[in-house]
């Protein structure tokens, strides 16, 4: 974590024109990427996905992002015609998605999306992409990557498809990755499966992790840091380890909400937003 | 024991055509208590409670609701005593019905008077403002929906509810109010819950006991305290309750 | 209440409060909401113009057509069109101007008579379908498709050459031959929407079937059928005229378009005018339900 960082924000901002008004997604978010696992959490509405879609420069419509400073790897890409950001894109930043379903092509098999998505960003053959592929999903964990290779998307698991996502993100050696909700539409112990493997090729290849989650215990257990967001604003940053002893009412009403089951209570905290907050 | 129960499940199986989905499963509630069913997807435990709602009639075995053995096709008496609440809160409620007519339908169903102060009752009793009651469901958040969806289980005045995850879909500042709201009704009013969720921490604050299932079978029949405890016998409930804690480093 | 109406702006604010006062303030908000949406849409409110045109002429057309539409005048046949006759006068010295204005009754008569036999029909049989399944759907199905399977005109041709010709049989066999799609449209919908939480919640309110599916099922249908009657309308009229043209349709000497268009055919390179303003008419009609089709498609079924 000491070199030079990979990305760099300052004063993030998204702003939806709407017929009824100017809706601000995220209002002056600043942050630096490491090498590291960095937790976004947040309720929803808070502009955390709207973050990370901002990176990639995948904002819909009436989305307009500006930003001070928004730098990768010293490049700047408040500057960089859209091209660029398509190349950076897949090859240098990629991003997972909570529903696989939804992510892949149904009518291709996934072992094609996986070499296309290689072939699309590295100059290769069609044998040599599908040897990487193969290997890649050999490093997802899937046990018979051959058979695996030639299903549609439709005939794999919840759990088995986003980890085709993982590996179709990550074969083409991204720097950065972003995951929003990764595991959110699977079950818990195919969840930990899922981001154990995340958390193995991000320690062994050096990338920078983008974790976006509203769930604060897994954010808690799996991050390096956390930027906790409430209403397009940080609300605190801090070491993940710390969250249990974070300072800001908005975390800690969070975390007071949360049931659990070492400290049973008769009647759970809830929260009282601040319009403070978001002065 | 059965004699005296809320609920009675014996051996209830239920398939989908090929795919046998609940098995062999039995279980018992008793009376104003708050029975947890938790699971994976697949594991069958929203099926049991479709089953026990009546709206699921492909099911053989034997189930017992109130004292009473129950057919497959329920009468309109039943409907007083048992009430559901979904997981959606953007599915469950009608999009072109305002709260007022979501929640005058069951009290006319039923020929109930005296519409007007119930449904004010009721409004009043889940939280949501008077100024609420003439909006339609594109007016309210996810947390007002939910909140109607109860009323509208509510307004009937049954003893039973079922809740399938009715907090899944929410944000946790938003399910701390719901769940409030749920045990504060129960108390008052001695419903008898059975909670489907796949939140081991929502069921262990809400439910005394719960059972553990996987793949359509009940794998363990525990109580609040022994789920606390972190003392499960199987090696499944073990297995989920250390998933859902989070995530761990090895080494 | 009526307080609250002493400026638009009250109106406005009392339309479109979050916290309506009653059951009525309610379902007129909504209303009101929807026409906002509808208003962005200029197409759509070209289309709404010309429907409301075609109704304010049915209904003054006495005080709009200069001439008695049925009056023949053989001294003054097939006359160009000039500041008398505006778009000339047929082959009987009637005034074409006249004619098409009050041509617009035979054609609303005709439209009002399909939507109101049809929508309710293709509604009911299609929700029954859709909602009970099993057996109910294939027969109900079954019978739609025999009926789906012959050409739309061919199969109103038959209704009429049984019936005999005129203008009520020529309304019957149009009926008979345009609720199929209407059914399988009210189907599909009813399939994804009977297995909605919110009509569970019903059942378990102890709802009968037939409260569900009409109270319930029917109100989520009726959007999507409006609007495919108001795309299907221009095909109404156009069959309609289709019929009159063959002579199976309304009898002369009513003032029907296609009858009127099928009369000039004869002097259709001579007198141009004969055939040309009544296909105008038919043109610019269908044209106008079609866009107002295309903005209650907007409004009413964006979910």
């Amino acid at each position: 974590m000491a070199d030079a960082p990979l990305l760099t924000l300052d004063d993030l901002r998204v702003d939806f024109h709407t017929p009824t008004g100017i809706v601000n997604a995220v209002r002056g978010l600043s942050f630096t990427l490491g090498r590291e696992r960095l937790g976004i959490v947040g309720e929803s509405g808070s502009g955390k996905s709207m973050t990370g879609r901002a990176i990639l420069d995948l904002i819909p419509h009436p989305g307009v992002v500006t930003a001070k400073r928004m730098e990768f790897r010293g490049k700047d890409l408040t500057t960089m015609d859209k091209a660029s950001r398509r190349k950076l894109r897949g090859r240098h930043i990629s991003m997972v998605m909570q529903d696989p379903k939804f992510s892949l092509n149904p009518v291709q098999t996934v072992g094609d999306q996986i070499a296309e998505a290689y072939r699309v960003h590295h100059k290769a053959s069609a044998r040599q992409a599908k040897e990487r592929s193969l290997s890649m999903l050999e490093a997802v964990q899937i046990r018979e990557p051959g058979r695996v290779y030639d299903l549609y998307p439709h005939e794999v698991s919840g759990g088995m498809g986003q980890r085709v996502m993982i590996a179709m993100m990550l074969i083409a050696e991204p720097e950065i990755l972003i995951a929003d909700e990764p595991t959110s539409a699977l079950d818990v112990t195919v969840q930990l499966q899922v981001l154990k493997i995340l958390d193995d090729l991000v320690t062994s290849r050096g990338m920078g992790l983008i974790f976006i989650s509203h769930d604060l215990h897994l954010v808690k257990s799996f991050c390096d840091r956390v930027i906790v967001m409430y209403g397009g604003k940080a609300m605190e940053t801090l070491p993940a380890s710390e969250l249990d002893r974070a300072q800001h009412p908005y975390t800690r009403g969070l975390l007071g909400c949360l049931p659990d089951l070492d400290h049973p209570r008769e009647k759970l905290a809830t929260l009282n937003r601040d319009p403070a907050w978001l002065a | 024991m059965s004699t005296n129960s809320a609920i009675n499940v014996d051996k209830l199986n239920v398939s989908f055509g090929d795919s046998h989905v609940v098995k062999d499963l039995s279980f018992a509630v008793e009376p104003g208590e708050s029975y947890g069913i938790v699971g994976e997807s697949g594991s069958g435990k929203s099926t049991v409670l479709r089953v026990l709602a009546g709206l699921n009639r492909d099911w053989s075995g034997e189930v017992d609701i109130l004292g009473k053995r129950q057919p497959k096709i329920r009468d309109k008496a039943f409907y007083r005593a048992v009430q559901m609440v979904f997981q959606d809160p953007y599915g469950s409620l009608h999009p072109k019905k305002t709260v007022d007519d979501t929640l005058a339908e069951p009290l006319a169903i039923h020929g109930i008077r005296d519409a007007e102060t119930k449904i004010s009752r009721a409004l009043q009793d889940v939280g949501l403002p008077a100024s609420f009651r003439f909006r339609y469901p594109h007016q309210l958040s996810g947390g007002q929906r939910q909140r109607v969806a109860i009323a509208r289980a509510l307004v009937l005045e049954p003893t039973i509810l079922l809740l399938d995850e009715p907090t899944s879909a929410l944000d946790v500042s938003i399910q701390a109010e719901v769940l409030n709201l749920l045990q504060a009704l129960r108390h008052e009013r001695k419903l008898t819950y059975i909670l489907v969720s796949h939140d081991l921490a929502v069921v262990g604050h809400m439910c005394e006991r719960l059972l553990v299932m996987q793949f359509g079978r009940g794998v363990e029949e525990m109580t609040a305290a022994t789920l606390a405890a972190r003392a499960p016998q199987t090696a499944y409930a073990q297995q989920l309750l250390t998933a859902s804690e989070g995530f761990r480093r090895a080494g | 209440m009526t307080d609250h109406a002493t400026s638009p702006v009250t109106w406005h604010a009392w339309l479109t409060t979050t916290s309506p006062e009653s059951r009525r303030q309610a379902k007129l908000g909504q209303l009101y909401r929807q026409w906002l949406a509808f208003r962005k849409n200029p197409a759509a409110v070209v289309g709404l113009v010309i429907v409301l045109a075609l109704l304010l002429l049915a209904a003054f057309a006495p005080l709009i057509a200069q001439h008695d539409p049925l009056a023949q005048a053989l001294d003054q046949r097939l006359l160009a069109p000039s500041a008398k006759h505006w778009f000339g006068t047929d082959a009987l010295g009637r005034d074409i101007f006249s004619r098409v204005v009050y041509g617009t009754r035979v054609t609303l008569v005709i439209v009002m008579l399909v939507v109101i036999t049809v929508g309710p029909l293709g509604l009911l049989i299609g929700c029954a379908a859709g909602y009970f399944g099993g057996w109910v759907d294939t027969v109900l199905m079954r019978i739609t498709d025999v009926f789906l399977a012959f050409p739309r005109l061919v199969l109103a041709l038959a209704f009429v050459a049984a019936l005999g010709p005129g203008l009520e049989n020529a309304v019957i066999a149009i009926a008979f031959t345009a609720w199929p799609p209407y059914a399988r449209v009210a189907r599909a919908e009813t399939m994804i929407i009977r297995n909605a939480d919110y009509i569970s919640a019903m059942r378990l309110q102890g709802a009968s079937q037939m409260r569900i599916v009409l109270k319930h099922v029917v109100p989520m249908c009726v959007p999507s059928l409006i609007v495919r009657t108001t795309y299907d309308m221009a095909g109404i009229i156009i069959i309609a005229a289709g019929l009159g043209f063959l002579g199976l349709g309304a009898q002369p000497p009513i003032p029907e378009w296609g009858a009127m268009i099928s009369t000039g055919r004869e002097q259709i390179f001579d007198q141009w005018w004969v055939a040309t303003f009544p296909g105008i008419a038919i043109c610019v009609v269908a044209l106008g339900f079609n866009l107002l089709g295309d903005g209650l498609r907007d409004v009413l079924d964006a979910r």
